[in-house]
């Protein structure tokens, strides 16, 4: 038995605990918007956070996160009416074209934010150096970082009304 | 429009819910017909509906094309709306369904000049070639070759748009008695501007239907679009960002198991003895099944399903633990000791012995021009072969049940991937369902059926439904992979150094033909191709043969004038008098380049031009060399798409075919060894990431030509821009792609 908390929800989950967690994610919860890319820690699709604490899912096993708590994208907006700045950025900078790696880029770029509010363009280059875009959006995914840099007001590693995290 | 109504008709009636349905549709003659009977009058079937109005006055443009990241379904909404003089926000877009009404094979091959010909190339295995010769409507949906705004849209969307606008016009006349051309249309409204009446569009679906749409209806002159040509947001985007987009890896099905699957390593190796023993006792494994043979002979040329063994599992996990703890021995073949090494070698070997050699175009006098040359120079070049590597690892997710095959998979051609599954199945196509999902990337790669059919095939073993996922090494190892190519150039230049002979032989045909031409003036030239097969599936990749032989060509027309001690632009530019627009796009990229600008030691630029999928793009690369390391600092790109319908997405579409090429250019390398593709993942197999991106402006010409494509035309230019400026840089002329493999030590 394994006890996670995913966006404010507890989960009891009767799964081999060598299971990596994606694959809980998307099979076991049904939150599908965490994604399959590589398998290995090479690409960043599969990017969530544990303790806020951008992770990655594909090769962190369930029994790693015992008893923590996990955010995802479904679990990146403040609330259901409001959009996280970076995805707001997100539209207004038309980041995505396939939007596969997207969940990722995002929640990659919301640990960096909530860590560093304003990061430099180095900056930005190591946090999001794990997550690969074959669409090639990376100039829009720093446009996007940058613009929402100035209004970056939501940590969603961090307790809020509707994310009980805890 | 001459063209199109000579063989085209339009059609319209109110459907089952009461709303408006329009459709275009391909016979000869230039008749009307109602949507209901179309068919029956003389067996010919509606093929396109485009057009949807309902009572609400939603507007739904109905897209025949599959979203792989590209936004064709905003950017054909925009020509279709743009037509109608619809409100943007009132207009929405879904994708065609999987059937024969919505192929878009005919309109493609009544619509091109060619009569088909300029099809994508990977349609023609998958059509079994001979048949594109024959007059029959095929059940094809593909989007690939940059095609979907320049034929869906240009030839379908725009007409339908303006065919419903002068119909909802003459209904709103006829119902307000007032003359029609004192009727406009505005914003999904219509409008009596002297009696003051105005009602939307949904007020007049009944009247409408009656009416015969105009096969020829009046189109917008550019100056009077109001949504094309402008930016709107893609409609896709908010799904995007919060993870409700569903692509096919996220379809649940209730029972579902989930299955992964490998193939011989070495191509056309089979299985020759499994010991599943411990993969089976792993908790979650459900069974293990080596696929059957199946027909995939109307598919795929060199696949073979019995090759293949899948673990089918509880989850993904159990199923990846099973695959991991399979001892498979593979049956030797032929092809063991093939590497890359011995692939170019024979590639050498037979443009060397020049045996059938075929040629594509032979002008002037060669010889004599070669005999009198001031100076002969000869390179040859060489580019590996390249796998796909789309975001979203290939899978499809089928349930087969009394007789029937339902299919969930993200593909570039729906209605061939159906008929591929009913193949394999032994199913008529009529019992087989494909619902085709958002592609995390397609680039080419999803429109060959190899993992469709596999998925079906395990459902029908199985019972159950059954999600497959490749693994991503199963994708790099059993992809279809961009062509490996050698291309051998003889040059000859007189005493000013112009150039009065170019020659040029390379390894294996592939589409598109005129990929290996240029478009520089030479008296003499002579290009041609031997065949040289090897046992490595290929496919199309984006951009497809313009992305090996644009780097070819001009690399070798840079190293033509670096002969003549000429600038490489001034030296192309002089050659381009007689194609105007071209001249144009690489005026128009040096001018915003700042091309004589001189730059530090160390820095380098160059420059490119390629014309395809009817787009004129040219690009220069600036580029700084440190310790042997090649850093792109900036590229900017002209594009000549003939008229940008979504400035936005044309530029997006140039960037991501950029970064394509680069990557490629800089890393991409599929090794061949013992007949088997070395690289697995993304660690062996290089991407790039944030910290090497350059930056990128990109620069639209509106020339008023045809529309051209925009999701390819960026990608074969900047391989070449690239190499050039690393030689502009260093005085070193890279022959052979990928760049990482060459030692810049030294040169900085």
């Amino acid at each position: 038995m394994t006890l996670i908390n995913v966006n404010g929800t507890q989960h009891k989950l009767q799964v081999d605990p060598s299971t990596p967690l994606l694959w809980v994610l998307r099979e076991q919860l049904n939150l599908t918007g965490t994604k399959f890319g590589c398998g290995i820690s090479q690409c960043g699709a599969c990017t969530v956070h544990v303790n806020g604490v951008a992770t990655l899912s594909c090769i962190t096993p369930l029994s790693a996160v015992d008893g923590q708590s996990i955010s995802t994208i479904e679990g990146l907006a403040p609330s259901p009416d409001q959009l996280h700045p970076l995805q707001q950025s997100w539209i207004d900078e038309q980041v995505p074209q396939c939007g596969y790696c997207q969940s990722g880029q995002l929640m990659r770029a919301a640990n960096l934010l909530a860590h560093n509010p304003s990061p430099s363009d180095a900056d930005i280059d190591v946090a999001m150096a794990g997550n690969i875009c074959r669409c090639g959006m990376y100039n829009r995914i720093r446009k996007a970082i940058k613009s929402a840099a100035g209004v970056q007001q939501f940590d969603p590693s961090q307790p809020t009304e509707g994310l009980a995290n805890g | 429009m001459g063209k199109w109504s000579r063989r085209g008709f339009i059609s319209a009636g109110v459907i089952a819910a009461g709303g408006l349905l329009v459709g275009v549709a391909i016979r000869p003659g230039n008749r009307a017909a109602k949507l209901s009977d179309s068919g029956a009058a003389n067996g010919e079937k509606l093929l396109h509906i485009w057009l949807k109005l309902d009572r609400n006055n939603i507007v739904t443009a109905i897209v025949p094309h599959s979203e792989m990241g590209q936004g064709v379904g905003t950017a054909l909404a925009q020509m279709l709306a743009d037509e109608l003089d619809a409100d943007w926000n009132l207009v929405k877009f879904e994708e065609a369904p999987a059937t024969g009404e919505f192929a878009n094979y005919s309109i493609l091959k009544a619509m091109l000049p060619s009569g088909g010909s300029d099809l994508p190339g990977f349609v023609l295995p998958s059509i079994n070639g001979a048949l594109i010769t024959t007059a029959q409507a095929l059940d094809l949906q593909i989007t690939g070759g940059s095609i979907s705004v320049r034929s869906t849209g240009a030839f379908g969307m725009r007409i339908a748009g303006a065919a419903v606008k002068e119909m909802l016009r003459n209904a709103a006349a006829e119902a307000w008695r007032v003359p029609v051309n004192e009727v406009i249309a505005r914003d999904s409204q219509l409008v009596h501007q002297s009696s003051g009446r105005v009602e939307p569009f949904a007020t007049f679906i009944d009247a409408a239907a009656e009416m015969t749409p105009p096969a020829s209806p009046q189109l917008k002159q550019s100056s009077e679009f109001k949504i094309m040509g402008h930016h709107v947001e893609r409609h896709d985007i908010p799904s995007k960002v919060d993870g409700t987009a569903t692509f096919a890896l996220d379809v649940r099905l209730p029972d579902m198991l989930y299955a992964t699957v490998r193939r011989a390593p070495t191509f056309g190796g089979g299985i020759k003895t499994l010991d599943d023993s411990q993969a089976r006792a792993i908790k979650g494994v459900v069974d293990i099944i080596q696929l059957p043979s199946a027909d995939v002979s109307r598919t795929l040329g060199s696949f073979s399903t019995a090759d293949s063994i899948a673990v089918v599992a509880e989850g993904y996990w159990p199923a990846k633990q099973g695959l991991d703890n399979l001892k498979i021995d593979w049956h030797e073949t032929e092809n063991d000791s093939v590497s890359s090494d011995s692939i170019f070698q024979q590639f050498d070997r037979d443009i060397s012995a020049n045996v059938d050699r075929e040629s594509d175009i032979s002008e002037g006098n060669l010889d004599a021009a070669m005999a009198g040359a001031k100076q002969i120079i000869e390179a040859d070049y060489r580019v590996p072969y390249l796998a796909h590597m789309c975001m979203e690892p290939l899978n499809a997710t089928a349930e087969v049940k009394n007789g029937r095959c339902e299919i969930w998979v993200g593909c570039q051609n729906p209605l061939g991937f159906r008929q591929a599954v009913a193949d394999a199945l032994g199913f008529d196509i009529d019992n087989v369902t494909v619902h085709n999902c958002l592609m995390g990337g397609g680039f080419g790669r999803k429109s060959l059926a190899d993992y469709a059919i596999q998925a079906a095939l395990l459902a029908a073993q199985v019972g159950r439904p059954v999600q497959l996922i490749w693994t991503r090494e199963e994708e790099v190892r059993q992809d279809f992979y961009r062509p490996a190519v050698q291309s051998r150039f003889r040059a000859a230049l007189d005493e000013e150094g112009h150039l009065t002979a170019w020659e040029n032989t390379y390894v294996d045909k592939h589409e598109p033909v005129e990929a290996p031409l240029i478009p520089y003036a030479v008296a003499a030239r002579d290009i041609g191709h031997v065949s040289s097969p090897t046992h490595i599936p290929f496919g199309a990749w984006r951009s497809v043969a313009h992305s090996q032989h644009c780097f070819f060509t001009e690399s070798f027309i840079d190293e033509v004038a670096a002969a003549a001690g000429q600038d490489p632009y001034e030296y192309r530019a002089a050659r381009l008098a007689h194609r105007p627009r071209q001249l144009a796009v690489l005026q128009k990229v040096a001018e915003a380049a700042d091309w004589g600008r001189p730059l530090a030691a160390g820095r380098g630029r160059g420059i490119s031009l390629q014309q395809g999928f009817g787009s004129i793009v040219a690009q220069v690369v600036e580029v700084s060399i440190t310790g042997g390391e090649v850093q792109v600092d900036r590229v900017v790109a002209a594009v000549d798409a003939g008229f940008a319908v979504s400035p936005d997405g044309l530029t997006a579409q140039i960037e991501s075919g950029i970064v394509y090429g680069l990557t490629a250019a800089l890393y991409g390398e599929i090794t061949i060894e013992n007949g088997a593709v070395k690289e697995s993942n993304f660690n062996d197999y290089q991407m790039l990431r944030m910290s090497a991106m350059p930056k990128i402006e990109t620069h639209i010409i509106n020339s008023g030509n045809p529309m051209g494509g925009a999701g390819e035309p960026g990608t074969p230019p900047i391989a070449p821009a690239l190499t050039n400026a690393i030689f502009n840089a260093t005085g070193q002329r890279i022959r052979q792609l990928p760049i990482k493999n060459i030692d810049l030590q030294g040169l900085s």
